[in-house]
């Protein structure tokens, strides 16, 4: 049976009664949508989620917004479609079980919308990272956090001033000479530089779709 | 000569008996300590709303003034009760109304509050001071505000983890400029909007203000505002804990929390900016309680970093990425620490839970006083839970959850019998206890011998046999209320001792092995015990099939006949 819940980038298609190993869900390997095994080319454009970027050369920087959930998707209220009058068996998979583990719906639904996770892939870094874009209040410090994640890639050479919004901050790969701007992708599908819309917007995080460090 | 003690002398000696169960017991001495018991009672608690009827209630307690009242079963919460189910707060309402009790709190738990009955309350009881609502459900914003408008004398409205459907209208703003008698307002979870400026000159015209819990639509720069009026605050519910660490507004925040000497209780960070968090620093040695389960964006050093600060703690909730390691760092600071709660950082169970049980085991090693326990992790092990056991004997309340309900040891890959059954053993004190991992009927032979306190009982995917539910039935005298999902306990279990129900509150299975006939039999020997059958609120059609399995089966001791505000997928046997 598959998870009712599993999203796009979820790794648990296919769960059995053991849990998946702690690596599994780690950080994962090389282009986003293209499985573990993938090479880590700096030239490719990224694909994500099937759907191509466009070919901007030498970087890589993909966010996936996963809107309101950490992991998966909230179960719906009286679901008992797959509730076996399974006494005494284990359930056949743990997370289709109504109600385990034993949390309070009003917390599950707190945490949703605490929870922004956006993957964060820069093209030639060997793994994704995760951030929450509910933890900051205006650009500079996701940035900079971001630069803090690839830092042991990547040389950081700061640019433009600190008071605007546009600043832009770009991460140089000092070998390649390639450098790095911030993107991300909007709910048009349209490749836009971070920075341009105001942050301090509670709805601007809904506007994420993709973040590159270009 | 023999001494006669005057009615009123007794009377005055009751004054001093608070407790429910003292109170109780001394009614039952002889008919006129029974008489004045009854008229001098004036709070009483009702732990199943359908044991008793309001007019009942009337009848013997007509001085009444505080109310504790709880409807829905414990399993509700994660919904295993269809919507509708019942636990309605109207009738309640009416009858106390119409027959002029003079109410003056109310304390709800699981139950259906509408916003007429919030009317009708607000209107109805010139001295009603203190709403304590807990995971209800059925009333919107526009209650709130007929509580705000016409509750002269309201001293505390405590709204916690309830479904209240927000109108985003403008209740905070219906509390009139009259009003400067709060103590206690916690709105923390409400969705919506509120009136910022509204909420600023509430809590300023409000001198006795002790506890203020925010939601998350209430800014940081808002927080620094309120803190300012409300210096004497012991307990804060921080709205949204996001803000630009180099700006002026958070420099603002940092002096105005700092004159906040009186904190003991820190909850909130719905949002929360980890840079922020040094604001905080200042008050966190004084922290008794504090609640970072809502803060995702809390955890690694920046959490540590915090907890750091907290040696006073008394209780803490966190999420489980605060890891093993971070339990490590409670363990060493929080000498003092009580009731540790861990959650699930993805309360879905997809993923992983951080914590294991080397968290666990750090934390009983350093934190000797530890009484109560929700843990919520990966993985358990026998060896753990015998350390935990022998380094804290005085747990009241452990609860466990690993993330797999059925998951046995992970080094030995043997049941978690011997490690339950260690706690039960040390605990003498053990009052409640939900267990999870693998277990088999084992468990439930130590249960029975060695928890002689236990009054509650959380069992999920346990068991082997009837004889598992047995081993309780039989040797837990003072259960009051066991809850039981998917495990294979079946008639033979269920009508044993049919006695034994009376002596407690409430039964509740699901997805065991019992049967209609078997429910229609314990239904027929005990009257005064009511047997409700819970379909899905979707399906009205019973299988009428005596040897069909029941689905969820809810019983309960009661002194009034069926209640009539059953749904169509509720049967009373």
């Amino acid at each position: 049976m598959s998870l009712e819940e599993g999203g796009p980038e979820s790794p648990e298609s296919d769960v059995t009664i053991n849990m998946m190993s702690f690596e599994d869900t780690e950080l994962t390997l090389g282009l986003p949508g293209e499985g573990r095994s993938s090479s880590t080319t700096t030239t490719a454009a990224a694909v994500v989620n099937g759907a191509k970027c466009s070919a901007k050369r030498g970087y890589i920087e993909t966010v996936d917004l996963n809107l309101g959930s950490c992991s998966s998707k909230p179960r719906g209220h009286g679901d008992t479609s797959v509730h076996d009058s399974g006494a005494g068996k284990p359930p056949a998979a743990k997370s289709q079980v109504v109600g385990w583990p034993p949390v309070r719906s009003s917390r599950k639904k707190a945490m949703n919308e605490s929870c922004k996770y956006v993957k964060v892939a820069v093209d030639g870094a060997p793994f994704l990272r995760k951030v929450n874009l509910q933890a900051y209040s205006d650009y500079r410090y996701l940035i900079k956090d971001l630069e803090n994640l690839f830092s042991s890639s990547f040389t950081i050479r700061n640019y433009g001033t600190c008071d605007d919004d546009k600043e832009e901050s770009k991460l140089k790969d000092g070998a390649k000479g390639m450098e790095y701007v911030p993107t991300y992708e909007d709910k048009d599908g349209d490749w836009m530089l971070v920075g341009d819309v105001p942050w301090n917007n509670k709805n601007f995080s809904n506007m994420f779709k993709y973040c590159k460090l270009s | 000569m023999m001494m006669i003690i005057v009615d009123e002398v007794i009377e005055h000696i009751f004054d001093f008996i608070t407790s429910h169960k003292d109170r109780n017991s001394v009614s039952l001495v002889c008919k006129s300590w029974y008489k004045i018991e009854r008229y001098s009672r004036q709070r009483v608690f009702i732990g199943n709303c359908y044991s008793i009827s309001p007019e009942r209630l009337i009848a013997r307690f007509p001085g009444l003034k505080s109310l504790t009242l709880k409807g829905k079963p414990h399993f509700a919460d994660f919904n295993l009760v269809p919507h509708d189910w019942g636990g309605f707060l109207d009738p309640w309402i009416k009858a106390f109304a119409k027959n002029r009790i003079g109410l003056e709190e109310l304390r709800l738990k699981r139950m259906v509050v509408s916003d007429e009955s919030l009317e009708l309350l607000s209107k109805s009881f010139v001295n009603f001071k203190s709403l304590i609502l807990v995971s209800c459900e059925g009333f919107t914003t526009d209650g709130l505000a007929a509580i705000a408008a016409n509750c002269r004398n309201l001293r505390e409205l405590d709204l916690q983890e309830n479904e209240v459907d927000d109108h985003r209208g403008h209740w905070l703003s219906c509390f009139p400029e009259s009003c400067t008698s709060l103590v206690s307002l916690n709105f923390a979870c409400l969705k919506g909007e509120i009136n910022l400026a509204a909420l600023e000159r509430l809590v300023a015209r409000s001198p006795n203000l002790k506890s203020l819990r925010l939601n998350r639509s209430v800014p940081l720069d808002t927080l620094q505002k309120l803190l300012m009026r409300a210096p004497q605050l012991l307990d804060l519910g921080t709205g949204s804990y996001v803000h630009d660490p180099s700006s002026e507004a958070y420099n603002e925040l940092k002096a105005s929390i700092q004159k906040c000497k009186s904190i003991r209780s820190l909850s909130g960070f719905l949002e929360v900016a980890p840079r922020c968090m040094a604001a905080i620093y200042p008050i966190c040695a004084n922290l008794t309680f504090l609640n970072l389960s809502y803060a995702a964006g809390l955890h690694g050093n920046a959490l540590t970093k915090l907890i750091q600060h907290c040696n006073k703690l008394q209780r803490l909730w966190i999420l489980d990425c605060i890891g093993d390691k971070g339990l490590g760092v409670v363990a060493s600071t929080c000498k003092e620490l009580q009731e540790l709660r861990v959650f699930p950082s993805d309360p879905y169970g997809a993923g992983n839970a951080a914590v294991t049980e080397e968290g666990l085991v750090l934390i009983s090693a350093g934190c000797p006083k530890l009484n109560s326990l929700l843990y919520f992790c990966q993985q358990m092990t026998n060896a753990a839970l015998i350390t935990v056991a022998k380094n804290c004997p005085n747990f009241i309340r452990f609860r466990l959850c690993t993330l797999d309900p059925t998951k046995p040891d992970p080094v030995t890959n043997l049941p978690l019998d011997e490690g339950f059954g260690a706690i039960v053993q040390s605990c003498k004190g053990l009052k409640r206890l939900s267990l999870s991992g693998l277990l088999t009927d084992q468990v439930f032979l130590y249960i029975g011998m060695y928890a002689e306190q236990l009054e509650m009982l959380s069992i999920a995917f346990a068991g082997e046999s009837d004889k598992g539910m047995l081993y309780v039935l039989n040797g837990c005298k003072k259960l009051r209320k066991l809850e039981i999902r998917d495990c294979p306990f079946g008639n033979a279990a269920l009508l044993e001792d049919v006695g034994k129900y009376e002596t407690m509150r409430s039964l509740w299975m699901s997805s065991c092995e019992v049967t209609l006939g078997a429910c229609k039999t314990l239904a027929e020997k005990m009257p005064r015990l009511k047997v409700e059958l819970i379909n899905d609120s979707d399906q009205m059609e019973f299988n009428l099939d005596d040897d069909q399995k029941v689905e969820k089966m809810y019983l309960y001791r009661s002194v009034v006949g069926h209640r009539e505000d059953a749904p169509e997928f509720v049967w009373i046997l």
